[in-house]
């Protein structure tokens, strides 16, 4: 029985000749790897890598093990990774309630039985009611937690966190942080958060991998 | 590439080669056509007996009396008109760009530019006629006269009227691409650094930011010079008569029942695709000429100053240029309700809808053939436009900035050029000229404006969306058709309704691709031109603009409609 988790299997990403990134580790369900380095060392360069959206010009080697599956060569929308960037990227044309049912499989049938289950989530995120809110006009703090929960509804088997917080002010940002690793523990997802504020390492409790 | 897109399926196999397609279906038509007017320039065209090679044609041309004036006029009115739409846009810019002012000379330029040339020259012929609206508002008072004067002010032999009616309509175009280039390049910085050392802002605009400007768009400047020095409707409304312009003369020859007249309409076309090239050679020459000066001048150190003078006078000129089309555009309208109406008054004794009446049988059938025209060549133009697009963003198939000249062969090759062998081509290979045909030809003119006005927003719009929507499950047509088209409704109802203007305002390709057989208003309307019925000119013109105008008002409140509740796409 193959390790559960994600595994970077030596991952090494160059440009023009320099290594940006050499990484190769396990993260075990539940578990929180944080990723420093400085700005321009290939932090974000690493999770497009693992969500299959590496932008051409970068060499990359190396295989990304989801669960046991390898899913290296998938297209990025069957790898069920999930990810948060800084911004929120909440599609503008949707509101709130279509966003969270673009997230949603369709595996989730019938419009009702998804409408419920829309519902729900944003009741567990404490924003019930706020399906046909535009987006635009949440607070950032809502926004993050829209785009967290529309992550989750995707059903991923790991979580990726780029600079998730960072907009966030320090109260906010201690609350959205708890809910993200509380979520990714409970549903046993492995996360890797990349990060430039030590304050999320230490709360992620995890090891950090550091990039030069 | 490593997006890693499905790829089995017929349209996902076609993206790859819509690049390679638009092209062809852009570029082809052109080069069939040069050459369909070199060979029988030079003697061959089988069909009429012309199987060898010589030179014939030509020296009919040049014993034709009219070529010194007409070859003359040709480059003149390029010129003229190139350098002082070039100058008022660099003035205005210089002189009032991130003023108050200058937003709401921005947020006049789409209705400006949607006004079809056709259209514009009419009006503009309706103001500066002896008896036109600026006589009578002058007489008797001013001007002492109670009859229209005996003067030759439209179609002056010199091509001043011609000059004035270009000018007009380019000074829009210009300013547009030079905003486009403004907004890519972050100008900015560069003149607030002058200002802090001491040049006045004028000479601060032209030191530093011209030079990185106009090389983004010399292309477009190249166009507008190719276009101006042979463009045929504006040039029948406005240009002289004996001789008209070379462009015109052409026409004149390739309408001929005498068929054996196409050698010497080809050759013609030839010499006047010469001459383009030869001006354009000038105009690079010029380039470096008054970059050698303008470098002198940057080391002078000059710190520059008469500010005031400069905003002013290019403020003038700027309204001066914008009033021609607005007021252009009011006379036509008074014009076609307009009763009995004598000179000098200033408007007619009676307001009727005696012409519109008459004409509207008419027009309908023209208006229908113009929309579907303009409709079939927009959504193929779109399409295409789309298509290429999504195959630079899933297979990397970026032009280069080679690549982008090609956008502008249409553009660049004078119509006249080629449209003359596109018809000698289509009538000996039996071709039918009809609406697919005019079509096909349109698409090769409202491509490039289409691919020009969408390629930034869709390549500027935040591909993180993608990837965001890619995690969540979505494939590449769902992140296009979810995701991506929704967000730049926008803009794509923006490029539509450029192209659409585009369609609407062909004259020349419309006349020949159809044979004469196709109508639509500017055939028509230009067609009205000799007759000087200004009622009904005024009426066909004003059809042709509001058909144009019509699609910019779509784009505008569509999107305004439809993402009434989504505030993070009001101005996208
Ligand atoms: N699409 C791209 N094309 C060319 N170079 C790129 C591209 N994306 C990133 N780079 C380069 O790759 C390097 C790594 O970028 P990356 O975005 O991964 O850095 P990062 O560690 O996330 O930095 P930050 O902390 O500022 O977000 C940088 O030098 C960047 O300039
Ligand atoms: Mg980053």
């Amino acid at each position: 029985m193959p390790d559960p988790g994600l595994t970077l299997d030596r991952v090494i990403i160059q440009r023009d000749g320099r290594t940006l990134v050499d990484i190769s580790d396990h993260v075990a369900p539940g578990e929180v790897l944080t990723v420093m380095g400085p700005s321009g060392s290939g932090k974000s360069t690493l999770l497009s890598y693992i969500i299959g959206t590496l932008a051409t010009g970068f060499d990359a080697a190396g295989r990304v093990i989801l669960n046991g599956t390898d899913i290296t060569d998938l297209a990025p929308e069957q790898r069920h990774v999930g990810i948060l960037f800084q911004d929120e990227l909440l599609f503008p044309h949707l509101s709130v309630g279509e966003n969270l049912a673009f997230g949603l499989r369709a595996s989730a049938k019938g419009r009702a039985a998804r409408r419920a289950q829309i519902d729900a989530a944003l009741e567990d995120i404490g924003l019930a009611g706020f399906a046909d809110r535009d987006p635009e006009t949440l607070s950032g703090g809502q926004k993050a937690r829209v785009a967290l929960m529309r992550m989750l509804l995707s059903g991923p088997k790991a979580l990726l966190l780029d600079e998730p917080f960072s907009r966030l002010d320090t109260e906010r940002r201690d609350q959205i942080r708890a809910l993200v690793f509380d979520q990714a523990r409970a549903k046993g997802l492995p996360v890797l958060l990349v990060t430039h504020d030590h304050a999320d390492a230490d709360a992620a409790g995890g090891r950090v991998h550091r990039l030069e | 590439m490593s997006l890693r897109c499905e790829t089995t399926s017929a349209r996902a196999r076609f993206l790859p080669w819509a690049p390679l397609l638009t092209l062809a279906i852009m570029v082809g038509p052109v080069v069939a056509g040069v050459l369909g007017t070199l060979a029988p320039a030079f003697g061959y065209m089988p069909a009429l007996g012309g199987d060898g090679i010589n030179l014939n044609a030509f020296a009919t041309l040049f014993d034709w009396p009219g070529i010194t004036r007409a070859s003359t006029l040709s480059i003149t009115t390029g010129i003229a008109s190139n350098a002082l739409s070039l100058l008022l846009v660099a003035l205005i810019c210089a002189a009032w760009s991130g003023s108050r002012a200058f937003r709401i000379i921005e947020r006049m330029l789409s209705p400006l530019l949607s006004v079809p040339h056709a259209a514009a020259a009419f009006g503009l012929a309706f103001l500066i006629a002896p008896s036109g609206w600026i006589a009578r508002a002058t007489s008797p008072w001013l001007t002492g006269w109670d009859r229209p004067p005996d003067l030759l002010i439209l179609q002056d032999p010199y091509g001043l009227s011609l000059i004035a009616g270009l000018v007009v309509k380019e000074v829009p175009f210009l300013l547009l691409m030079t905003l486009a280039a403004l907004s890519q390049i972050r100008t900015q910085q560069a003149r607030d650094t002058a200002l802090a050392l001491g040049y006045s802002p004028v000479t601060a605009w032209f030191k530093t930011v011209f030079p990185r400007v106009y090389a983004q768009i010399r292309l477009p400047v190249f166009a507008v010079l190719a276009f101006s020095m042979t463009v045929v409707d504006v040039s029948l409304i406005l240009g002289p008569t004996t001789p008209t312009t070379l462009s015109v003369q052409i026409l004149k020859w390739m309408n001929d029942p005498d068929l054996s007249m196409r050698f010497l309409a080809s050759a013609a076309a030839v010499w006047q695709l010469a001459l383009v090239a030869g001006t354009l050679l000038l105009w690079r020459l010029g380039e470096i000429v008054i970059a050698a000066l303008g470098r002198r001048w940057v080391a002078s150190g000059a710190r520059g100053g008469a500010t005031r003078a400069i905003r002013a006078l290019s403020l003038t000129a700027a309204l001066l240029s914008a009033s021609a089309i607005v007021f252009g555009i009011l006379g036509l309208l008074v014009w076609s309700f307009a009763g009995f109406w004598s000179f000098p008054d200033l408007l007619p004794g009676a307001f009727t809808l005696k012409t519109w009446m008459r004409h509207a049988m008419n027009l309908w059938p023209i208006v229908t053939e113009t929309l579907i025209i303009a409709s079939a060549s927009t959504l193929i133009a779109l399409l295409l436009t789309l298509a290429c697009l999504e195959a630079e963003e899933r297979h990397g198939l970026r032009p280069g900035s080679r690549a982008l000249w090609l956008l502008y062969v249409p553009l660049i090759v004078p119509q006249i050029a080629f449209l003359t062998g596109l018809q000698t081509l289509a009538i000996f290979t039996g071709v039918d000229a009809n609406r697919t045909a005019v079509i096909a030809v349109h698409i090769v003119f409202v491509l490039p404006y289409v691919f020009l006005s969408l390629a930034d927003p869709f390549r500027a719009w935040d591909a993180r969306y993608g990837h965001v929507a890619r995690a969540l499950g979505a494939g590449c047509d769902g992140v296009l058709w979810r995701v991506r088209l929704p967000m730049l409704l926008r803009p794509i109802l923006t490029a539509a309704a450029v192209g659409f203007a585009v369609s609407i305002g062909q004259y020349l390709p419309t006349l020949l691709a159809g044979a004469g057989r196709v109508q639509t208003l500017t055939t028509e309307a230009v067609a009205l031109a000799s007759g000087g019925d200004r009622r009904v000119i005024s009426v066909y013109a004003l059809s042709q603009t509001a058909l144009a105008l019509l699609p910019f008002a779509f784009a505008l409140f569509v999107p305004a409609i439809v993402w009434r509740n989504r505030k993070g796409l009001r101005h996208a």
